[in-house]
């Protein structure tokens, strides 16, 4: 009994003298519990102005269009919203909010915003793999026929495509990008025309990484999926989205093609957490002959291995039939304008404007974004940035989408967690694995 | 019902009142919500089509390869990073009471690493063990990815946390060692006792609650582990653990029924370890004047 009281009695100097000591020393150096009475009054007053500014705002006289678009590094969008806001002549103003680098996080916080019914939000950069989702949770606007009519003139027709959901058009297309194949020419002669002459070929003795390739999982592994599964004369869904298709044939050239790169001694041994920066360094530090990789490797090399650069050719993504040209994964970003937006008739302007031949003519020289106006590929500036610009209009002209489905996320998810990592593939049994997952991801089921 | 007629009592609860309510209102709400959307299919893209399924949800978690597996991880994580943190944390606790000079010095100095920012301290980490940027290769001499493989991407994620969060362990032991009465150490050594003797007999015993309670919180912070792992190796690896799988399932995939059943499995988990320290381990915090 005196034992436990004295217990009792220890315990309760834990709690008085012990908390304190944690308290102050967990929060020292982040803030201080005694707000000052001007700081007290500060952030009331703050409080207050921010109350009144948002029943002031709808007042404004120009029309304040928020866009949201990832961080582009060269400042091309900060000019294209300059330069448009400045052509509206007080029709709007374009302010740009960048967005995170990372595509995922940049999904998630247009999607939470836009679900909670943001009205902040006019005008969307998004990912092309959004427009199902967007468009069939209502978040963003279809574009009236006649709008439409000039949102699609001049444009790819497959990033077009991109924009287009149920038979209508959600968004104008802007930029968009597809994967080359790029090859040392002091190594190689002739670029391989086929994946097993392109693996055969890398598979000198000792010659480990000499093909870069994305293997780590995440969306680049869905992507190099989709590209061999189509230029294999497959596709993941049924043409109308609602369920799986995967054809047995197909799969299996594709999954097969996988597995012989991953365990091929011409594999990066870092093809397991490979991403498309990760495939870039290697080809830029020498140690690689060929890569498949976006365009913007071209810049990079340029200004960062001068030396590798000039022996830096270019050729079409490799071929799974020698007579079936490829078809590679179609990327690339277009301009929506969200569902809450109080301007929809300015940010559809605004949107043109922005997607207009001059602004992809500057994203394009100074950013190193693919324009989707055809006709720019003959403009010589666009020529001497892109000096493959006939052969990537040809590759965008034959480029596959990535399923159509307003769960694409799950989709996604369900491809690269399936096939990750790419050595450990069975491309017979894997097959059912597959489509089993996509299945379930299409119900929007089960944990992934 | 007795309670009400005393004044001291009414008052009592008069005075919690605003704190309950608050309470209630930040912390209830959004856990029964949760408990609520569980029992639904809802997902925020198609929110026409939620439907009350009752307890499917679960049973689709709780029959899935993916939910014991990130279980299994996090308990992994969990229970190294708690254990080292002990030793480590107590050694440090000593260092901290028993330094004769610089004594601030040696407690600022080794509370640092608890005042950086988890995200930061993960990245600065995930660059430390970099095989082109980091310096763990070259002091080690060794070569290869860290983060590439499973069990060495663990290895990482378990010490960034200990690295991280040992110091609010010695801190909370230290409180403990302060209340090891100085005089039952002295007739201790004059009855003959050595210092590992009096260490192990007298003020282990009397810090007892205290390391508890310390793991205890411990526990429960790391079993909900996510910011690491989530800067290291965004789950891949095989080193998912319960909250990233929540935030995929929430956050990403949007299915709002799933990842709250997610959500409230976690909860239960987390009371689990919870009881499993007050009952099995006979943590008293409660109660303690009732005696």
């Amino acid at each position: 009994m005196a034992q436990s009281r004295q217990m009792s009695h220890i315990l309760g100097a834990t709690s008085e003298s012990g908390r304190p000591t944690i308290a102050r020393a967990s929060y020292d150096g982040r803030m201080r519990f005694t707000p000052s009475p001007i700081a007290l009054r500060l952030f009331c007053l703050s409080i207050l102005a921010l109350l009144l500014s948002g029943c002031g705002e709808p007042e404004a006289a120009t029309p304040l269009l928020r866009w949201y678009v990832f961080d582009e590094p060269s400042g091309a969008f900060e000019q294209a919203a300059a330069d448009c806001s400045a052509a509206a002549e007080g029709r709007y103003q374009i302010t740009l909010v960048p967005l995170p680098s990372d595509a995922d996080q940049q999904r998630e916080q247009i999607v939470r915003r836009l679900a909670a019914g943001d009205a902040a939000i006019d005008l969307i950069g998004m990912d092309m793999i959004w427009t199902a989702e967007l468009a069939a949770a209502d978040w963003i606007r279809p574009w009236p026929a006649a709008a439409a009519m000039q949102a699609r003139a001049g444009r790819l027709q497959s990033a077009v495509e991109s924009a287009t959901y149920a038979g209508q058009l959600w968004a104008v297309p802007f930029t968009t990008n597809t994967q080359l194949l790029w090859y040392r020419a002091d190594r190689v002669d002739q670029a391989p025309a086929t994946w097993s002459e392109l693996i055969a070929r890398s598979e000198r003795p000792g010659a480990t990484g000499t093909i870069q390739a994305q293997g780590a999982r995440y969306e680049g592994l869905t992507v190099f999926f989709v590209s061999l599964l189509a230029s294999a004369g497959g596709s993941v869904l049924s043409p109308d989205g609602r369920s799986v298709s995967l054809a047995t044939e197909p799969t299996r050239r594709a999954l097969a093609i996988m597995q012989t790169l991953a365990r091929s001694p011409a594999a990066d041994p870092a093809l397991a957490t490979s991403r498309e920066d990760d495939a870039r360094r290697a080809f830029e530090a020498g140690t690689a002959t060929f890569m498949l990789n976006y365009t913007y490797v071209w810049p990079s090399a340029r200004s960062n291995a001068p030396e590798i650069a000039e022996q830096m050719h270019w050729a079409r993504w490799p071929a799974v039939d020698p007579d079936r040209p490829s078809r590679v994964t179609l990327g690339g970003i277009n301009l929506g304008i969200g569902a809450h937006s109080r301007y929809p008739e300015q940010a559809r302007a605004a949107a043109l404007c922005l997607a207009g031949e001059r602004q992809q003519r500057q994203a394009a020289i100074r950013g190193g974004l693919p324009p989707t106006i055809a006709t720019l590929y003959d403009d010589p500036a666009i020529r001497a940035t892109f000096p493959f610009a006939e052969l990537l209009r040809a590759t965008l002209r034959d480029a596959v989408q990535r399923p159509k489905t307003p769960l694409y996320a799950d989709v996604s998810l369900a491809i690269s967690h399936t096939l990750h990592p790419l050595h450990e593939i069975d491309p017979i049994a894997d097959v059912a694995r597959l489509r089993r997952a996509v299945a379930r991801a299409l119900r929007s089921q089960g944990l992934l | 019902m007795k309670g009400w007629r005393n004044p001291e009592h009414r008052l009592g609860w008069a005075l919690c009142a605003p704190a309950v309510l608050a309470m209630l209102l930040v912390t209830a709400y959004p856990i029964l919500y949760a408990l609520w959307l569980s029992l639904f299919r809802y997902d925020l893209r198609f929110p026409d089509e939620r439907q009350f399924i009752g307890l499917a949800n679960y049973l689709t978690v709780l029959s899935s390869p993916a939910w014991w597996q990130t279980l299994f991880n996090t308990l992994v994580i969990t229970i190294s990073s708690v254990a080292v943190e002990l030793v480590l944390g107590l050694v440090f606790a000593l260092i901290m009471h028993r330094a004769l000079i610089g004594r601030r010095l040696v407690r600022t100095t080794l509370l640092v690493p608890y005042g950086i920012i988890t995200v930061v301290a993960a990245m600065s980490w995930r660059f430390a063990f970099d095989p082109t940027t980091g310096f763990v290769n070259a002091l080690l001499g060794l070569e290869g990815a860290w983060l590439s493989e499973r069990w060495s991407a663990f290895f990482v994620i378990i010490q960034t946390e200990i690295w991280k969060t040992t110091p609010f362990m010695a801190l909370l032991l230290l409180a403990g060692l302060s209340l090891v009465p100085d005089d039952l150490l002295r007739a201790a050594r004059v009855d003959g006792a050595n210092a590992w003797q009096r260490f192990i007999r007298i003020t282990l015993p009397l810090m007892r609650p205290m390391i508890l309670v310390a793991l205890l919180f411990r526990t429960l912070d790391a079993f909900r582990i996510f910011d690491t792992v989530f800067i290291q190796t965004r789950g891949a690896q095989g080193t998912e653990t319960v909250s990233i799988l929540g935030y995929n399932t929430l956050i990403t995939r949007l299915n709002l029924g799933l990842g709250s059943a997610v959500s409230v499995l976690i909860f239960v988990c987390v009371i689990a370890i919870a009881l499993l320290y007050l009952r099995g381990f006979g943590v008293t915090i409660l109660h303690r004047e009732d005696r």
